[in-house]
């Protein structure tokens, strides 16, 4: 392993308007290590990946590369000198083919060469399976899953020869299988020689797959440790400068009456199948199983996104029909969706007014809008899940992702529903803010709320829910209760008998 | 404060050609000739606000022109066949809306683009009433002109009515629910579905009430002239485009406010007469308005690429 650091960050700052994002951060990457960057929501971590990359420029602070300094960096120069980066959405051209897309990123750029298309393809394919990744270089990548195009991402970063391989929070929505495979190329990057950047709030990650840690806290490094030098909890405390109780709020009542009640809902264009379970007040039901179990899609039909061809729902003991968003709202049911990133939070408009965007019924009863009303509304949530925000009125786009997604939450928490549905809701969101969530659905269900908690976290299903459903392949295969394993849990979302192992 | 900048730095603008004019060409500053100039420009403050909000849902309207057209031969048909002007108020605006009716279920329902939509209507608008009216001026009745008052007083009429209307506007678009979906359908039609918020309605809604603020404005149109030449209105739809997107108004959608149509409209509005009282050749009245519209623009695209570096 060289010890000589191939990227160096020296005292880098970088301010937007009044918000000090970066206050003097220092960081040096080795070839040939797995350096991971750690730090709540806000620290500055994906700003200081941008600057990396030239999307935004310091506004003091050097940058070496292999001993020579970076000056004026932009995205194009940044490339050639060999940092690529994988950012949580792929920024591919959906239209073209993968083997296009490479070729856009990796032949010489000039206007009027001829395309060699046998060429093309071939590069793409040997490319593709350097890094092990099964896909079709003709396919259109609009076809592909997310997951598969992080891998053309990839792909595209080692054909540029990339000396520096930055992910950006990359397994926020990858199966078990497809982490595995990740971590695979991972070690493979490793070996290669390349430096890998990798930011996660997932401790357990970091702590298998990084070589050395940093750790951002309000824009500045608080330390830099080797692997075996931390634990998590030491990761944590210098994480957020205090203690975090990770344990699990313990549900405070008895569940009440039956509050939400599937009777063979489903919707069948979609791809699924009935399911029947019912939600008690107070009660939190975890909804377990793999990525593509067909969990978001029940979700969003309770929601009335896609609405259901089969079924009934109950609420409170009265049927209702749920055909539309508005509907769900109106009976009192509240989701939060998943993939925030994308459309959790209508990013131009200010927080506050994300805040209140659905509950306006509630927040203003007589029909206008009260900015004073809005302003004590959007503080108290505020203040309650530790949004990491100037003001009320900063653009939601000015936030950092894990903060934009406790904007989400806060916005259907203000709904006061009787029925709420959290689609990973902890996704992205930092050590610290994740246990408050974790105590407000607590203290939400308490007050009588019915909550459906679908997440990918097994730990966290595990902790928080009262009773488990698992699905699988659209349907709900198993009910589990309260003290059920990670083992339980998995071979019934695997469809295998707990002999054969969930290895 | 910060919140106005893009508004104020129009006004600051708008301020500087003023001032421009007092020093050089202190007779533009006569109280008549400003009245009908501000007069004349009342209805397009109007369409201008419907076009406005058409943008910050992310859509367009350049049919408005052959609305407006169609309006105020109709209104001017009805007035010549003795209509009273308070009845002749609510059928145009009927009619408008009816107008935005059809280019709102194309666009929201049934999902097509608006630009072609609207090219669409533009053309077979514009054409439909060649068809029907050869061509023919509509002469109208003197009761009805100036609103029944002294031209001084009408014109007055139109203009506080014009900013009346804008305001009240401007208030919805702050203060409603709606106002507020209009926004955030702009910005993000997909993440408004999810908060509960009906996108194709939102957008109906918008395209009907261009519709029936183009049926009012034709109407104001109408009472300033004594005769309605079919060709009226043509171009209208550049100029409203051209005031919201010099007020601030983002082409992308979900961003800019009314305020900031009417800074850019009376902008626009002063270059030409400025022009006169300047001895600047009328030429250059185009190329000049260009510019300022490519400013615009470009203020625009700085901003958003400062916003979202990446
Ligand atoms: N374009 C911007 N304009 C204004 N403020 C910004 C902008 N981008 C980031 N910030 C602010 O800079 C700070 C750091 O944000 P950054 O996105 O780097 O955090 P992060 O460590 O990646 O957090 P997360 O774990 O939530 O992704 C935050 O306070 C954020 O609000
Ligand atoms: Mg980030």
């Amino acid at each position: 392993m060289a010890e000589r650091p191939l990227l160096v960050f020296r005292q880098i700052t970088k301010s937007f308007g009044a918000v000090r994002a970066l206050r003097g951060v220092d960081l040096e990457v080795r070839a040939g290590e797995v350096h991971a960057l750690l730090g709540e929501n806000g620290a500055g971590k994906s700003t200081l990946i941008k600057v990396a990359t030239g999307a935004h420029a310091p506004d003091s602070g050097t940058i070496h590369l292999a001993g020579e300094r970076l000056e004026r960096l932009d995205p194009a120069l940044a490339r050639r000198r060999g940092i690529a980066c994988i950012y949580q959405q792929p920024a591919l051209f959906p239209e073209l083919s993968v083997a296009e897309n490479l070729a856009l990123r990796l032949e010489p750029t000039s206007a009027w060469r001829r395309v060699v298309w046998s060429e093309r393809r071939r590069m793409a394919a040997t490319l593709l399976s350097r890094i092990g990744a099964d896909i079709d270089p003709e396919r259109e990548v609009r076809t592909l899953s997310m997951p598969e195009q992080q891998l053309v991402e990839i792909a595209s970063a080692m054909g540029a020869g990339a000396r520096v391989v930055i992910m950006d929070e990359p397994t926020a929505s990858l199966t078990r299988r497809e982490q595995e495979r990740l971590f695979g190329i991972v070690t493979a990057l490793r070996r290669e020689g390349v430096a890998v950047i990798y930011i996660s709030h997932r401790l357990e990650e970091i702590l298998t797959l990084a070589d050395r840690v940093t750790v951002l806290r309000d824009g500045q490094t608080v330390a830099c440790h080797a692997r075996a030098e931390v634990d998590e909890a030491a990761l944590i405390r210098l994480m957020v400068g205090r203690e975090v109780d990770q344990l699990y709020p313990a549900s405070e009542s008895a569940p009440g009456a039956v509050r939400l009640e599937l009777k063979g809902l489903c919707c069948r264009a979609a791809g699924g199948r009935p399911v029947s379970l019912r939600v008690r007040a107070g009660e939190v039901y975890g909804l377990a199983g793999l990525v593509g179990a067909g969990r978001t899609e029940l979700a969003r039909t309770i929601f009335g996104l896609t609405p259901a061809d089969a079924g009934e729902v109950w609420i409170d003991g009265s049927r209702v029909s749920i055909g539309s968003p508005q509907a769900a709202i109106a009976q009192g049911v509240a989701y939060v969706p998943e993939d925030r990133r994308r459309h959790g939070v209508v990013l131009e408009l200010p927080v506050g007014q994300n805040i209140s965007l659905a509950a306006w019924r509630r927040i203003f009863p007589l029909g206008w809008l009260r900015g004073d009303r809005e302003r004590s509304e959007a503080e108290h949530f505020v203040r309650a899940l530790s949004i990491k925000t100037p003001d009320t009125d900063a653009a939601a786009a000015n936030l950092s992702g894990g903060n934009q997604q406790k904007v989400a939450l806060a916005r259907w928490l203000a709904t006061r529903p009787r029925v709420l549905v959290l689609d990973e809701p902890t996704q992205g969101v930092d050590v610290g803010a994740k246990s408050e969530i974790h105590r407000l659905v607590r203290r939400f269900a308490a007050e009588g709320m019915a909550v459906l908690l679908i997440s990918s976290d097994l730990p966290e299903v595990l902790g928080m829910s009262d009773r488990i459903g698992v699905m699988r392949g659209g349907e709900l295969v198993a009910e589990l209760p309260q003290g059920a394993t990670a083992m339980d849990v998995m071979s019934a979302a695997l469809g295998q008998t707990p002999s054969e192992g969930a290895a | 404060m910060n919140r106005w900048i893009r508004e104020l730095s129009v006004l600051g603008v708008l301020g500087l050609l003023l001032a421009l004019l007092a020093w050089r060409a202190p007779a533009f500053f006569q109280l008549q000739p400003l009245l009908s100039l501000l007069a004349r420009e009342a209805p397009a403050l109007v369409v201008a606000c419907g076009v406005a909000m058409v943008i910050l849902v992310r859509q367009i309207d350049i049919s408005v022109g052959s609305q407006f057209s169609v309006c105020s031969v109709f209104a001017g048909v009805l007035a010549a066949a003795g209509w009273p002007l308070a009845a002749v108020v609510p059928v145009a605006v009927l009619a408008g809306g009816s107008l935005g009716l059809v280019n709102g279920l194309l666009v929201a329902w049934l999902g097509l683009p608006s630009i072609v939509v609207t090219l669409a209507t533009l053309v077979a608008l514009r054409q439909g009433l060649n068809l029907v009216r050869q061509g023919e001026f509509v002469n109208l009745p003197e009761r009805i002109q100036w609103l029944g008052l002294p031209q001084a007083q009408g014109q007055w009429l139109l203009i506080t009515g014009a900013v009346a209307l804008l305001a009240l506007l401007a208030w919805g678009l702050r203060h409603l629910a709606v106002g507020r979906w209009v926004y955030a359908v702009g910005s993000d039609a997909e993440a408004a579905r999810l908060a509960g918020i009906r996108p194709r309605w939102v957008t109906l809604v918008t395209f009907v009430l261009m519709g029936a603020l183009t049926g009012i404005a034709a109407v104001m149109n109408v009472v300033q002239s004594p005769q309605v030449q079919p060709l009226t209105g043509s171009g209208l739809e550049l100029k409203a485009i051209a005031a919201a997107v010099v007020g601030g108004v983002a082409i992308s959608g979900g961003r800019g406010s009314l305020w900031g149509v009417l800074a850019g409209l009376l902008l626009l509005a002063c270059i030409a007469p400025a022009m006169v009282h300047l001895r600047i050749d009328a030429y250059w009245e185009k190329a000049i308005q260009g510019l300022i519209i490519l400013a615009a623009v470009m203020v625009e695209g700085v901003r958003q690429r400062r916003n979202h570096g990446r």
